[in-house]
């Protein structure tokens, strides 16, 4: 089983053809179907799809209401460690990038989950760059048996594993498993990842379907726009998720919808999706998938987030930091940087000249939408939703005493 | 003679009201206590984990803090499970953090139609009922299932209508009526159930019961749309009582043919 060999059968081409051609009419009658194909979504995503985006929405939005209800959930990123060996272009962790670094203790790692749980939160996803010597993988079931037992739903956005390194991570309590493609198309993936064991494409995309093999039930997938054509990969990104529900049938899939921000190394999007195009592929994603999650972060503006709150997102985070200890400077004691896998002290002269604040390690992007968790939710109330800090238990996963 | 319908007794309780609602998908906790007081319900059930099992009094969890335990039976629902040991270890916390060792066993591994797992349900079932609890099973409308279910001593079958949340009404018609047919328990017809026409259509079938949550909830006025279910409810189990009239293929003339000859 692997959706390798059905993602190398894709006709990506000739959909992204018949999605650029398509005409008003087409695209109208893709929106009133009750069973969208990966054709009708290519009609959906059109040029000519986006005459319809007000109807879109509205469709979208009743579909989410109804499956979902009135309600969005919460969640919180914390970053445990920016430590990297892969060299990604777009993003701020690459190991050649002269950043502040560092990788938080169990007791620092509690300390940023307390400040959340203080927040609201009780839905935490613990993000960490890919660095064996840094970040083992007992390092993280020990961090998500430390997560446990703050708050009861706990997923990961980590390097991938085997099968049998991702169990005991499962054993330790965690729910979720989060991985971006990050490109979808083969040769700029080549190109964007010049060093690291996150050049083998394959491994990568098989990751959701190891980690549902070793018993994660909430999988995350998605394409970090900004790479290439976004048509192109919100096809592939839809062909995936497809598949996963088809071959993974217990988890609850999500898919988020990252558009690349600045971040250190100032590298450039590649390509460019415009706020428009992102709702339009947000309302196409819910109807082809009317009952997938769909996440929004706060890469995002407030502006833009506030509008597509009520259009079909159902999982949002808030007051994000991606930099570790960015909640209560946690860890900043240790902050240094790496030069080929060793660690370099930092002087006090060479902090003012590398980091922005330069108390804090360096973050992996600059986020959008710094509102605090309260101030947003109380933006969701007034739109008429709830919001929901907890929908999980520990009792789902826990083993019986 | 009595004008009211008559009350429905479960597990030794009684209950005036056969409408039971479901506590997800509201927009706002208060609008939810608004909802449940305009349906009349007396039966409400919670998913376990929304809730907060820990007796903290968790601010960012409080829905059972809407829900008045003296004006309601709370049904604790084990919604999130997959499998038995997970249900029955949602079920056991409930009944530690003091909620009623009622549960309404609800285990469906497949996220997306939310489909009940029979082999599961029934293996959840068998150990909650021997250590006590009064156990609501929501199954599809399998009646062979329901059968199996009510010799091993369950208080309710809670067969499905359509899938949860799909509004498309009772689509199990025939096997419902079956399942009615046989029943030595009371029958609660639990999902699907998109609009008042549809909870009279299962109550003048003879379900005893039904539950309803999305049509409520994401209506537009929930109060309203809760007193609409309220009154179908009352005139489909009303009609149930009566007896309705037979079907005929053909008109029935108020003025037979045949009059000149009586």
């Amino acid at each position: 089983m692997s959706f390798v060999s059905d993602f190398n059968a894709l006709p990506l081409g000739s959909l992204l053809k018949q999605s650029l051609s398509a005409n008003s009419l087409q695209a109208r009658a893709a929106m009133n179907k009750s069973d969208i194909t990966l054709a009708d979504f290519a009609q959906l995503i059109s040029p000519a799809g986006s005459e319809h985006l007000e109807a879109l929405c509205r469709r979208s939005q009743q579909l989410t209401q109804q499956r979902f209800g009135k309600v969005i959930r919460f969640f919180a990123p914390l970053y445990v460690s920016n430590e990297c060996i892969n060299n990604c272009s777009y993003c701020g962790f690459s190991r050649d990038n002269p950043i502040l670094r560092v990788t938080l203790s169990i007791d620092d790692l509690q300390r940023e989950a307390r400040s959340l749980k203080e927040q609201g939160f009780r839905n935490i996803l613990l993000v960490a760059g890919e660095h064996p010597k840094f970040v083992s993988n007992n390092y993280l079931a020990d961090c998500t048996r430390a997560l446990h037992e703050i708050v009861p739903s706990v997923s990961l956005e980590v390097g991938p594993m085997e099968v049998e390194e991702y169990r005991p991570i499962v054993e330790a309590g965690a729910d979720g498993l989060v991985v971006y493609q990050e490109t979808y198309d083969r040769p700029i993936y080549g190109e964007m990842h010049t060093a690291g064991p996150k050049r083998n494409f394959d491994w990568r995309l098989e990751t959701p379907e190891r980690a549902y093999t070793a018993g994660f039930r909430r999988l995350g997938i998605g394409a970090l726009y900004g790479l290439a054509d976004w048509r192109l990969e919100a096809l592939s990104v839809a062909a995936h998720a497809d598949y996963l529900l088809r071959n993974c049938w217990k988890a609850q899939v999500t898919i988020s919808l990252p558009r690349l921000r600045p971040c250190a190394g100032e590298f450039q999007p590649l390509t460019h999706m415009t706020d428009r195009e992102l709702v339009q592929l947000v309302c196409a994603f819910r109807l082809m998938f009317p009952d997938i999650g769909l996440v929004l972060s706060t890469r995002e503006s407030a502006k833009l987030r506030d509008g597509m709150f009520p259009l079909g997102v159902t999982l949002i985070s808030a007051g994000s930091h991606t930099e570790p200890g960015g909640y209560t400077g946690a860890g900043k004691e240790k902050i240094h940087q790496t030069v080929r896998g060793r660690i370099v002290e930092v002087g006090a002269s060479e902090f003012a000249t590398i980091g922005t604040a330069a108390t804090n390690a360096t973050g992996q992007f600059n986020i959008a939408d710094d509102r605090s968790p309260e101030e947003i939710a109380t933006i969701i109330r007034r739109l008429g939703y709830e919001p929901v800090w907890k929908d999980w238990d520990e009792a789902l996963m826990t083993k019986a005493e | 003679m009595s004008s009211a319908n008559k009350p429905l007794t479960i597990a030794g309780r009684e209950f005036r009201s056969r409408l039971f609602v479901g506590t997800g998908k509201f927009c706002s906790p208060e609008m939810m206590r608004d909802a449940l007081a305009a349906s009349g319900t007396e039966m409400v059930t919670v998913a376990l984990r929304r809730a907060d099992l820990s007796g903290k009094r968790d601010p960012f969890a409080n829905i059972l803090e809407f829900i008045d335990p003296q004006k309601y039976l709370i049904l604790p629902n084990t919604s999130g499970a997959m499998n038995a040991d997970e249900a029955v270890r949602l079920a056991r916390l409930a009944v530690a953090a003091g909620l009623p060792k009622w549960v309404k066993l609800e285990i469906h591994p497949d996220p997306r139609y939310l489909l009940p797992d029979p082999v599961e349900t029934f293996k959840a079932a068998e150990i909650l009922v021997k250590e006590g609890f009064v156990v609501l099973p929501y199954i599809n409308a399998d009646p062979v299932l329901a059968k199996r279910l009510q010799d091993i001593g369950v208080a309710t079958v809670m067969p499905l209508g359509s899938p949860i949340g799909s509004n498309r009404g009772i689509e199990t018609r025939a096997q419902i009526r079956i399942i009615i047919e046989q029943a030595t328990v009371p029958v609660v017809v639990d999902a699907g159930i998109g609009a008042p026409s549809h909870a009279a259509e299962a109550m003048e079938l003879g379900a005893d019961a039904v539950l309803v949550n999305t049509a409520m909830a994401v209506a537009s006025d929930p109060c309203r749309m809760g007193t609409a279910f309220k009154m179908a409810v009352e005139a489909g189990r009303a009609a149930f009582e009566i007896g309705l009239g037979a079907q005929h293929d053909t008109a029935s003339p108020t003025s037979p043919l045949t009059a000149f000859l009586n």
